[in-house]
């Protein structure tokens, strides 16, 4: 048998490395984008409510009360109110990253970064503003 | 202030070894030593069989990407003295074949970038006697940013779509296409949209954002990406609403 190591010049033995299963721990931001893909369960949760929501608002008034009375038992506030805090991190961390795809040029020049992200806030807090107008108009 | 500092280098020698081990060398801590004359330092004075890539140690030609202490790093621009008291950990980049060493394989990039065509594209070329493509500082202004890249594969190692999705064609092969996009005298947009509208193309990106934090020219592929994205959704609502205006 020889001794010599087996090697074929012009044909290297390349070492590929596995990706590890846990490699969303390596990283804070890997782990950051994890949390945010995962979460987004919670954000299907919410808009699942609102469509609940609906069809107790159109099978009537008294359908209507028994969902608002299942929305205050304990477990179901707690499950939202941990829901409504990710949809919060999720709102976001969506509009910081806006100026990443939105590229506005004004006169050649590009509009800053900071600009786009508070025009989007500032178009979410006028929009809710209407909406809290809408809503409490009546009262 | 110490008088060496502990590099701890990954060694891979296919001859005689299945996987990669490490090795620590001691070396001379000076405040204006990159990591890569450290690596020089080694190869000159301690251990003559260590391999890595490097050229221009300037920042320009992209071969000295390694990943220190878990980060993919020019190590050209990466000083000693950022890692105090050390040891500092130098690794190969991450998802790509190691050969020896700190040496990768970019075999799958080179074939990726010349999947996306990164050059001018002109339906037809102007006769020479009409001049050259002229552009305003503005129109350059545009792509200019997109074509710092330096092809260090910093962002692929950052990466973890790429690492996962092998196939995935990758920040730098993307931004590199959005470069030529941007450009005023270009008119293959379409032809390059329809390759990377392609399942290994730019809907993989989950925008993790890693490629942009690591590039050391400041290209922001993540940013080209996200832009790519918008363009090809806006151009297939479009083609959805006036599929004779696309073609």
């Amino acid at each position: 048998m020889s001794t010599e190591p087996h090697y074929t010049l012009y044909h290297p033995r390349w070492y590929r490395r596995r990706v590890s299963v846990w490699w969303w721990l390596q990283n804070r931001s890997y782990t950051a984008f994890v949390l945010r893909e995962l979460t987004s369960v919670f954000v299907a949760f919410f808009a699942l409510v609102y469509l609940w929501q609906l069809r107790a608002l159109v099978h009537g008034p008294e359908a209507y009360a028994q969902f608002l009375a299942r929305l205050k038992t304990p477990r179901v506030l707690a499950l939202d109110t941990v829901a409504f805090l990710f949809v919060l991190f999720h709102a976001i961390t969506w509009f910081n990253l806006t100026p990443k795809a939105m590229v506005v040029r004004l006169r050649g020049k590009r509009v800053p970064d900071w600009v786009i992200v508070g025009l989007n806030y500032a178009a979410w807090l006028v929009l809710s503003g209407v909406v809290a107008f809408v809503l409490l108009r009546g009262r | 202030m110490p008088s060496t500092i502990a590099l701890t280098v990954t060694r891979y020698r296919p001859e005689g070894e299945s996987e990669p081990t490490f090795q620590t060398y001691e070396v001379p801590f000076r405040k204006d030593w990159v990591i890569l004359d450290a690596l020089n330092h080694v190869k000159d004075n301690l251990d003559g069989s260590l391999s890595f890539r490097w050229s221009c140690r300037m920042g320009v030609c992209g071969s000295c990407g390694m990943k220190v202490n878990g980060t993919p790093k020019l190590t050209c621009a990466t000083f000693l003295s950022d890692y105090l008291p050390g040891p500092i950990r130098v690794e190969p980049l991450d998802y790509f074949p190691v050969v020896r060493d700190l040496v990768v394989d970019l075999t799958d990039f080179m074939r990726k970038l010349k999947k996306v065509k990164p050059w001018i594209i002109r339906n037809e070329e102007k006769p020479l006697s009409e001049g050259e493509y002229l552009q305003t500082p503005d129109q350059v202004d545009t792509y200019k940013q997109f074509s710092m890249c330096i092809n260090c594969m910093l962002c692929y190692s950052a990466c973890p779509i790429y690492g996962l999705e092998p196939s995935f064609i990758g920040p730098a092969a993307i931004a590199l296409a959005q470069r030529y996009n941007m450009d005023s005298r270009d008119e293959g947009a379409t032809e390059r949209l329809k390759i990377l509208s392609e399942h290994d193309g730019l809907w993989q990106c989950t925008f993790v954002g890693e490629c942009t934090k690591v590039c050391p020219k400041h290209v922001d592929p993540a940013g080209a990406i996200q832009q790519y994205k918008l363009t090809a959704a806006t151009h297939w609502i479009k083609s959805l609403l006036l599929p004779w205006g696309t073609r």
